[in-house]
């Protein structure tokens, strides 16, 4: 079970209360009649799938329903950060290990601390 | 080869059955071969032993990084079906069905396919539409099915609860007799003995860690015992695809998701055919040995880990138990996940790149298993022809750029 920081919410939730959406980022084309087959195509199927850390959407349906981010990595499973709509992460997506926060630590910060990390499974 | 017969048991009982020969060598790689097969599952061995076999290409590697059968080959719920809706599925899953049919004696290896019939459930009047349309769908394509009643549903499994009391009562269901299970170890055990007795290399702890294009054409792989040449090489890494493609330069539609399943203690014969229900969304039979093979739905976010998440479980045998109360006190043995490659449009990737010479097979998603040696016999027919074989051909990367795509959402039987 992985338990998900929320950016909108600022608690730690279980991860039943969220669905997660996809790739995050996927840039709309500018002016979709002049896609060529092969840009649209690209656009609606083609994703990342990266062993190793991913940048993907998530909402939480059950709770605030609002949308955000989350970088994790999809071997370990550990959710390196969380990050609102319209934010850009602050860990690079080159790194891939970075030190896990305890989940008991988390009542500790303020709550408009969006850079949050879960407690794995 | 040593064959197996009941005369050949007979003998090795003399002797304790403690001469039992090898099933296959453990070669060391060679310089080069004509064809490197990536991926030691049932579709890889399998087209590594068609290929010698109806092909006459006996000069191939199969490259595995770990051991034989242990990735998604050993992580299914060993479901056999053909029933799929369009024509080019139902074809390619249809031609898998009639290579089941005769598995065992064709390798002399006994998969213990056994052909104890599929029940896809329907639950809504919804439901029971698109039984009907897939059903008729099936039947002009010469595939066996029957839309059955409750009544006739609860004539076959008198334990499912099929009262108007279930919280999702059961309307109806599809039915292909022909449909059943495999031992699915066995698979990739017996495609790999025979592929060894016809001279395949089969390569284990060999891991591909890149690939040699020179002018837009593939000549080998790196691998950690060494670079191996072969100017065809064909990619059969399931979940791994993705990763093997990056190392090409290429982009592949796929997301690899963990897929769950869970066997339960052993019980007395309770079960003789496979329920299904997207509906509710589980599916179930039970194993020779006596274990309920159980089936969940993947988990949503994408992952490499080969585990999933306890609220898929705990969903899926939610409904196992709206289906079978009786099995509420039954307890789960094992869970386990494997990473299945999912595509756009829930049909596979039978497909050259753009590099020459460099094939995918993939994109099998929640229900390769079953579809293992009729998805071996066209990528082998396509490598050594080198064109996609007519079964394939709709199966080609391009699709998704066409649009022409093969929307088996509905009949691949778990949501994505």
């Amino acid at each position: 079970m992985l338990h998900i920081w929320c950016p909108w919410c600022g608690e730690h939730r279980e991860e039943e209360e969220f669905h997660p959406k996809g790739q995050a980022h996927i840039v709309r084309p500018v002016d979709p009649d002049a896609c060529s087959d092969e840009e649209w195509g690209d656009y609606l199927f083609f994703r990342d799938n990266p062993r190793g850390v991913h940048r993907e959407l998530w909402v939480h349906a059950a709770g605030c329903r609002k949308f955000f981010n989350v970088m994790r990595n999809t071997v370990s499973y550990e959710i390196l950060e969380t990050y609102r709509i319209g934010e850009q992460p602050k860990i690079l997506a080159e790194v891939n290990v970075v030190a896990l926060p305890k989940r008991e630590e988390s009542e500790s910060v303020a709550s408009d601390a969006r850079r949050q990390a879960g407690g794995g499974a | 080869m040593q064959n197996y017969s009941g005369l050949s048991l007979l003998r090795h009982g003399i002797s304790h059955h403690e001469n039992w020969p090898r099933m296959w060598r453990t070669p060391t790689p060679k310089k080069s071969y004509d064809v490197i097969i990536i991926g030691g599952g049932g579709h890889g061995l399998g087209t590594a032993y068609y290929l010698a076999k109806e092909f006459g290409i006996t000069n191939v590697a199969v490259v595995e990084k770990g051991w034989l059968g242990g990735g998604n080959t050993a992580r299914n719920t060993t479901i056999v079906r053909s029933n799929y809706l369009w024509d080019e599925a139902a074809a390619l899953f249809e031609h898998s069905m009639k290579l089941w049919e005769g598995l065992s004696q064709d390798l002399n290896y006994n998969v213990m396919f056994s052909q104890r019939g599929v029940l896809n459930l329907g639950h809504t009047l919804q439901d029971m539409r698109d039984i009907r349309r897939r059903v008729n769908a099936n039947r002009l394509n010469g595939i066996d099915g029957e839309v059955l009643g409750a009544r006739q549903v609860q004539d076959l499994v008198p334990m499912l609860d099929c009262s108007k009391n279930a919280r999702y009562p059961i309307l109806g269901a599809s039915w292909q007799p022909r449909g059943g299970v495999a031992r699915h170890d066995a698979v990739a055990w017996g495609f790999a003995r025979a592929a060894d007795a016809l001279g395949v290399d089969i390569l284990q702890q060999t891991e591909v860690t890149g690939f040699m294009i020179r002018d837009g054409q593939v000549y080998g792989v790196h691998t950690t015992r060494g670079d191996i040449e072969a100017r065809t090489v064909g990619c059969v890494a399931a979940g791994n695809s993705g990763v093997l493609a990056g190392m090409a330069g290429l982009k592949l539609p796929l997301e690899s998701h963990p897929l769950q399943a869970l066997v339960s203690e052993p019980l007395k014969p309770v079960l003789d055919t496979v329920v299904m229900s997207n509906h509710v969304h589980g599916y179930i039979s039970q194993s020779d040995k006596g274990d309920l093979v159980i089936g969940a739905g993947i988990d949503g976010y994408t992952g490499y880990g080969q585990r999933g998440s306890y609220s898929t479980i705990e969903h899926t045998l939610q409904a196992i138990v709206e289906m079978f109360p009786a099995f509420s006190r039954v307890r789960m043995n094992r869970q386990w996940g494997g990473i299945v490659d999912t595509t756009p449009d829930a049909s596979p990737i039978l497909s050259p790149t753009k590099v020459k010479g460099l094939w995918f097979n993939c994109g099998w998603g929640t229900g390769g298993f079953k579809a293992t040696p009729g998805s071996a016999h066209v990528f082998a027919a396509s490598l050594a022809k080198g064109r996609p074989h007519p079964l394939a051909a709709p199966f080609s990367i391009e699709r998704f750029n066409t649009g022409a795509l093969v929307d088996e959402h509905g009949a691949a039987g778990v949501a994505h």
